[in-house]
């Protein structure tokens, strides 16, 4: 039984892959993609291209700018889930559970992000970067702490910089989650996070 | 929902009966449009990406068995399981078989314009196993038993006040409320809880990187990421077009997507599966469903670079005045009208002609695939085999006498100029599929031949 199913799907396999073969056309060449970058300021660029979707920008000189934000928009009761140390004075005590569902409750989230893209707003963040994959998506409301330095133009520049670095999980996040499904008015807060707030920060971090 | 022979010009005459609906539904997509032409203003490389964007998917689809099989073994090498179904039957049954072995009866699914060609849902659920899609869109249309009419916006043809009483019926909303924000909250939290106990979720593929392995899904709702990480099974589906070369290639497929599909600068979640997390598994079917065939027509192969954003529909005044439902067919607009006759040249030998070949498909086009001229070469192969759609046999007869003879030709301009000056109901009549509820525009006072007589000497 198990031994057909095999069979046939590698039937499957020959049978597109020949059909392709077949009849794909001759050999064009892959284009090289030069497409060169304008020259912006890339915090005012990247600040304005959020904010237009949705999103927030806060300048910052350090984590204690970041921590004061937090206890100033959340409660004792909220739930808040992030890892990066500098910022334990206001993370919840939460026993370590492997199931991504026990962050179903997460009010407030505090990730890092690798780089800003200016011309869209995106970040780029790696499971790294994750205690689980799901944290940026189930909580509701998102901070992601950027080095101001860290930001590039456009996509082309933004995948240089990824190179072929080896990531299990990889996601660009620009703004807050949204839709516009009903009678295309705009609502911020489908499925994911319902805010998205920025710290570019000045000082080096690390 | 799938049934007899269908005529786009029918379908869209029951369309047509709410007038104030159609001018609603046209203004909306226009709307759509303008975001679109906004966005692609800001970027004075537009034309270049559009180019580089075409001739990289000249490239995927003159090697796309070796990008293929490329893709396979990287992707089997980051630990996702590699399936190839060769119809929509193969892959429904390889969902099918990926549930069972798991003992799973309840699957969340993200949008996947695949899945319904497949018609995946049903078949599913005539197996047992309840499907929830995910995208708010599609969430409406499945809550009303209708597939979706667009392949961006799946309920763009729905007003709000349908809207809410699907959820009042379904959801147990209060009766007669039909506030966005109130409707989309009341979906954020019956979507949550099925994401919190779904431990399989399916999701389209946007991209599939040849070089790496991994596959790009992108959303504005977060949703495919919520249905995928909180699950023990991922299934992605994509169809063999789908492959791109280069991880860097991304950067030029995800500049011209969105602006191109709503107008934004890029989607709000473009997410890169590479591995499976720990513990669980993602699993990729790649399913040709006729794709194969349509590489081979010299023709038509173009129609395979689409990446899906919509904008074809958004532009078609056709479209936007017939509404997603008279295409009969998961992929509507004039994209869908050059993909459905490949798969069916008789059931849908009547979408080639739901088009009035004026070209802005083509000129909006992200990937540069010249759409109109497609739908004009269709049209002749479905007269030559025989399929022509029955309303549209005798005038097109007398169509191409006149475009045979110069002086039938300029004949014809003249007396239809005289008809639709003194007699436009000749013309706006039954016999003419075309012109049902649609008033003639004011003819021009003389023809470009006309035109072009007296002033070439000038
Ligand atoms: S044919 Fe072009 S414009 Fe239409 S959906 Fe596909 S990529 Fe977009």
């Amino acid at each position: 039984m198990v031994r057909k199913k095999q069979e046939s799907m590698s039937t499957a396999r020959e049978q597109i892959l020949n059909a392709v073969r077949a009849n794909q056309p001759d050999l064009k060449a892959l284009p090289e993609v030069i497409i060169p970058a304008d020259n912006i300021e890339l915090q005012d660029k990247f600040t304005e291209t959020l904010t237009t979707i949705g999103g927030k920008v806060i300048k910052a000189n350090g984590y204690d700018d970041v921590i004061a934000y937090i206890k100033s928009i959340t409660n004792t009761g909220h739930r808040i889930i992030s890892s990066i140390t500098e910022l334990s004075e206001v993370i919840s005590a939460s026993e370590a559970s492997p199931l991504p569902h026990s962050l179903q409750d997460t009010e407030l989230a505090i990730i890092k992000a690798h780089f800003g893209v200016a011309e869209n707003g995106a970040v780029w963040i790696t499971e790294n970067l994750l205690s689980q994959r799901v944290l940026p998506f189930i909580c509701q409301h998102l901070i992601v702490i950027l080095n101001a330095d860290d930001l590039v133009a456009n996509m082309h520049q933004a995948y240089e910089k990824i190179g072929d670095e080896h990531y299990g999980y990889g996601t660009f996040i620009a703004g807050p989650s949204k839709t516009a499904d009903i009678e295309q008015s705009l609502v911020l807060g489908a499925h994911g996070s319902r805010s998205m707030t920025i710290f570019l920060i000045s000082l080096p971090l690390d | 929902m799938h049934t007899e022979t269908k005529d786009h010009a029918e379908l869209a005459t029951v369309f047509n009966k709410d007038e104030a609906r159609v001018d609603w539904h046209d203004e909306t997509l226009w709307w759509i449009r303008q975001k679109r032409d906004k966005a692609v203003n800001h970027l004075p490389e537009w034309e270049l990406l559009r180019e580089t964007a075409s001739q990289i998917k000249d490239n995927v689809l003159s090697n796309l068995a070796g990008y293929l099989v490329q893709f396979e073994e990287n992707a089997q090498r980051n630990g996702i399981v590699v399936h190839w179904a060769a119809d929509a039957a193969e892959h429904n049954n390889i969902v099918l078989g990926l549930l069972h072995s798991k003992g799973i009866t309840k699957m969340v699914k993200s949008k996947s314009m695949l899945t319904e060609e497949c018609h995946l849902n049903e078949s599913l659920e005539n197996n047992g196993i309840e499907v929830i899609d995910s995208d708010l869109g599609e969430r409406i249309v499945q809550l009303a038993k209708e597939p979706p009419s667009h392949i961006v916006l799946p309920c763009i043809h729905k007003k709000k006040e349908e809207i809410g009483d699907l959820f009042h019926l379904h959801l147990g909303t209060p009766a007669g409320n039909a506030d966005p924000q109130f409707l989309t909250e009341t979906a954020r939290q019956h979507l949550r809880e099925t994401f919190l106990t779904r431990r399989a979720a399916l999701t389209g593929v946007n991209f599939a990187v040849a070089e790496t392995g991994e596959f790009v899904v992108c959303t504005n709702e977060g949703n495919a990421d919520m249905g995928a990480h909180l699950a023990d099974i991922h299934i992605a589906s994509m169809g063999i077009e789908k492959i791109i070369p280069k991880r860097k290639n991304l950067g030029v497929f995800l500049r011209l997507l969105t602006r191109s599909a709503t107008g934004q600068p890029i989607t709000t979640y473009s997410s890169h599966f590479s591995k499976p997390r720990e513990g669980t598994e993602i699993h990729i079917i790649i399913v040709d469903n006729g794709r194969s065939k349509q590489l081979g027509r010299e023709d038509f192969r173009n129609s395979l670079k689409c990446i899906r954003c919509g904008a074809c529909m958004n532009t078609c005044p056709v479209y936007r005045r017939s509404g997603g439902h008279s295409y009969h067919n998961a992929i509507s607009g004039p994209i869908g009208a050059i993909l459905a006759p490949n798969l069916d040249m008789e059931k849908y030998a009547d979408l080639p002609f739901a088009s009035t070949l004026c070209g802005s498909c083509s000129n909006v086009c992200p990937v540069k695939i010249d759409i109109h001229q497609q739908l004009y070469k269709w049209r002749q192969v479905i007269v030559q085999n025989g399929y022509a759609p029955a309303g549209k046999k005798a005038a097109m007869k007398l169509m191409s006498l006149t475009l045979s003879s110069p002086a039938a030709y300029h004949m014809g301009g003249k007396a239809g100029r005289f008809v639709m000056k003194y007699a436009p109901f000749a013309v706006n009549n039954k016999l003419n599929p075309w012109y049902k509820q649609r008033d003639m525009p004011e003819p021009p006072k003389e023809s470009f031949g006309e035109w072009y007589a007296k002033n070439r000497k000038a």
